[in-house]
């Protein structure tokens, strides 16, 4: 079955989505990530959507529940890289993604997470 | 006003639904909308797919590229033979679902096109055209 792949960098998780994400594919990242944080006992999970030309409501509720979900595993999700014209057309389509922290790229991310996790 | 370019295809499964939205994206392309009013489309394209293949019970979506004196534009209308919208203006409310979605379907995809209209009935099932325009 197809998957998207969960690397681990130290107390983080890093999620790269470079495919057209049909639903399936999406209730499947949830499962396996949950899956991950809890094994790895990571404090955080990168999702990276820079290759995703567009989010609809379907993956955006996909990734408030995987932000959600971690949250309740004691891990932070920074959701980095979106697409300005992929930005524009989510909050014209009423998804603000509320509970969700984002950063502009994977470095900035990466140094979001690390300030959060320190700071705890 | 001119049909340049038309035609049509399956949304039964949701597979079919990662077909239209590229099926919406590369004729997007070709009419020549702007980056964000591909995204706009191609977005409102795929919840209105999705809806076909849960709510609809599958369906179709037919394609036209468009041309008037001035510009150019792509029309898309999805089709279904489902159990059909019993209240539309409750369907149009924004946050209301009928199932586990977010109820942003309908709403956020008028938002997103230029040109938007829907017909239903119970029993008969739903037409939902969208179209946006360079």
């Amino acid at each position: 079955m197809e998957r998207i792949p969960i690397l681990r960098m130290g107390d983080f998780l890093l999620v790269t989505i470079q495919v057209d994400m049909h639903d399936e594919l999406a209730i499947t990242l949830q499962d396996d990530l949950s899956e991950r944080i809890s094994k790895t006992s990571a404090r955080g999970v990168l999702i990276d959507i820079s290759a995703l030309d567009m989010v609809d409501s379907f993956i955006g509720r996909m990734i408030g529940t995987i932000s959600g979900l971690s949250k309740i595993m004691d891990a932070e999700t920074v959701l980095v890289g979106m697409q300005p014209a992929v930005a524009i057309t989510l909050v014209e389509l009423g998804l603000t993604l509320p509970g969700v922290i984002t950063a502009l790229n994977v470095e900035r991310g990466m140094n979001l997470l690390r300030e959060r996790v320190q700071s705890e | 006003m001119n049909v340049l370019k038309s035609g049509s295809q399956a949304v039964r499964i949701e597979q079919d639904v990662v077909l239209a939205r590229q099926t919406a994206r590369k004729l997007a392309v070709e009419a020549g909308l702007r980056l964000v009013d591909q995204t706009k489309l191609v977005t409102a394209a795929s919840e209105l797919a999705r809806n076909t293949v849960v709510y609809g019970r599958g369906g179709d979506m037919d394609w036209e590229l468009l041309e008037d004196e001035r510009r150019k534009g792509l029309r898309l209308t999805f089709r279904d033979q489902g159990p059909g919208i019993a209240d539309m203006k409750l369907a149009m409310t924004d946050g209301w679902t009928s199932g586990s979605g977010l109820g942003l379907g309908l709403t956020g995809a008028k938002r997103l096109v230029d040109d938007f209209s829907v017909e239903s009935a119970p029993g008969e099932g739903t037409r939902v055209m969208i179209c946006k325009w360079t």
